[in-house]
């Protein structure tokens, strides 16, 4: 066990790795999910069609997949990139098809009323997704944001099997020099188990300040209709 | 470099292949989710808090760490402990397992779904504890969660290639293999890709037809 903890720097170094990979793939996950959700709202149909497609497509592969085909497909026909700049990309164009299904479900649950109120009051199709459909929507899409960011941050693990050096990796390797296999495991699954419990919180924290921001409460444990609605096989919300 | 089409057919029945083990991974590993994720959720409900609350942290401990580690563990640990198992074994044992965290959230919000006159009319009745939960609020809850639990049949698709990590022959390890005997990824990478897509598709079609069948409101 000693001899796990005293490489205590490479864990440090797999986990900087892992939160980067957290972080860097869930911004681009974000962008493009507000971005396709919106379109998925939209009226015109071939808008809509990209969005279908966009989602299809991303969430229908398995993101190690997609890693693959950046990693070992893409650089055959000329188009090369850095294996962390895959890895961002896998996770965050996969991520980001469930965020627009929660994005689009969440601007669709928007009572009616709001919509054509904006309309009355002349609002450009900008105003009215910045000032009334966003900033209600955003509160619905909160809670299935958390569950997606904890399933991006577990799917990081994936990169250590194209070479990234995360704490998957981290764990393999001192497995392999210190020959202890139960401590360097544990060890792996307790600091992943924090990373989560981290992110965990902090998407407490910000649920708290939206409900408080709209003056309202939602439900403490999650009801059948939004459990599934951030989850990895989910099918279209809303 | 362009397609090669005569090569895609040549690696066909490889891709077929490591498919058979990629959908005997995913039912095998469905089939322990979906019973030891209802376990998971009675076991929340016994008198003792104590004994539910570590039954809840252990659930969120496995469900909030990834299944690649996971993998591992099982893989390598057990045989330290003087079990030894076969990596195909060991991948079903870790999916299902993992999944069963998941099914175990579906069944717990089905569960609160029940209307509460539901276990008022129990209570009236005075039925024995068996008969309320086989006869009354299993049947119903089990019914409102069928189409999620559907969803997490595909999750698990989908997440299958992760017992690459552990050599189990499935999908795309076959197509890695393949392609690194000829250096060309770009024909058999493609082509999983484009199985899992056709894959999810329709079954997320059948989902949603499950859901518009199994609806309660």
């Amino acid at each position: 066990m000693s001899d796990v903890l005293d490489s205590y720097s490479q864990w440090l170094d797999g986990a900087w790795v892992t939160v980067r990979l957290t972080l860097l793939g869930g911004a681009l996950a974000l962008v493009l999910a507000l971005l396709f959700g919106m379109a998925g709202t939209s009226r015109h149909a071939w808008v809509r069609v990209l969005n279908r497609v966009y989602v299809e497509f991303f969430r229908g592969n398995a993101t190690l997949v997609l890693l693959f085909w950046f990693f070992y497909a893409l650089p055959l026909i000329g188009l090369r990139f850095t294996t962390m700049f895959a890895a961002v990309l896998a996770l965050g164009l996969n991520v980001g098809a469930y965020g627009a299904e929660v994005v689009r479900g969440s601007i669709n649950a928007v009572p009616k009323a709001q919509y054509e109120a904006t309309v009355a009051l002349n609002f450009t199709p900008f105003q009215r997704m910045r000032r009334v459909l966003l900033p209600q929507a955003f509160a619905l899409m909160l809670p299935p944001f958390g569950n997606l960011l904890i399933e991006l941050m577990k799917g990081t693990a994936i990169v250590s099997l194209v070479g990234l050096v995360d704490l998957t990796r981290v764990s393999k390797n001192i497995q392999g020099s210190t020959g202890e296999t139960v401590a360097a495991f544990s060890v792996v699954l307790v600091l992943y188990f924090v990373v989560a419990q981290l992110l965990q919180l902090f998407v407490r924290y910000a649920e708290r300040r939206v409900d408080r921001m709209l003056g309202r409460r939602l439900p403490s444990e999650p009801s059948l209709g939004t459990i599934a609605a951030g989850a990895p096989g989910a099918g279209v919300a809303g | 470099m362009s397609w090669d089409w005569q090569y895609s057919g040549e690696i066909l029945p490889d891709l077929l292949r490591g498919l058979r083990y990629t959908v005997i991974a995913t039912l095998a590993g469905y089939v322990i989710a979906i019973v030891l994720g209802l376990v998971w959720t009675l076991l929340r409900r016994t008198p003792s808090r104590v004994f539910n609350q570590v039954i809840r942290w252990v659930t969120e401990f496995i469900r909030s760490t990834p299944l690649i580690p996971q993998l591992y563990f099982v893989f390598f640990v057990l045989p330290a402990w003087g079990i030894t198992i076969g990596s195909l074994t060991a991948g079903i044992i870790t999916l299902g397992i993992h999944y069963s965290t998941y099914t175990a959230e579906v069944y717990r919000a089905g569960i609160a779904d029940v209307p509460k006159g539901q276990w008022e009319a129990c209570t009236a009745l005075n039925l024995p504890r068996s008969r309320v939960w086989l006869d009354v609020i299993l049947p119903q809850a089990i019914r409102r969660v069928i189409p999620t639990l559907g969803n997490y049949l595909i999750a698990m698709f989908k997440d299958s290639p992760m017992l690459l990590a552990i050599n189990v022959a499935e999908l795309l390890f076959s197509a890695y293999k393949v392609g690194s005997q000829s250096l060309q990824f770009l024909e058999p990478i493609t082509m999983v890709g484009l199985l899992f897509v056709v894959v999810s598709v329709i079954s997320s079609i059948l989902v949603r037809r499950l859901e518009r069948r199994y609806a309660t409101t």
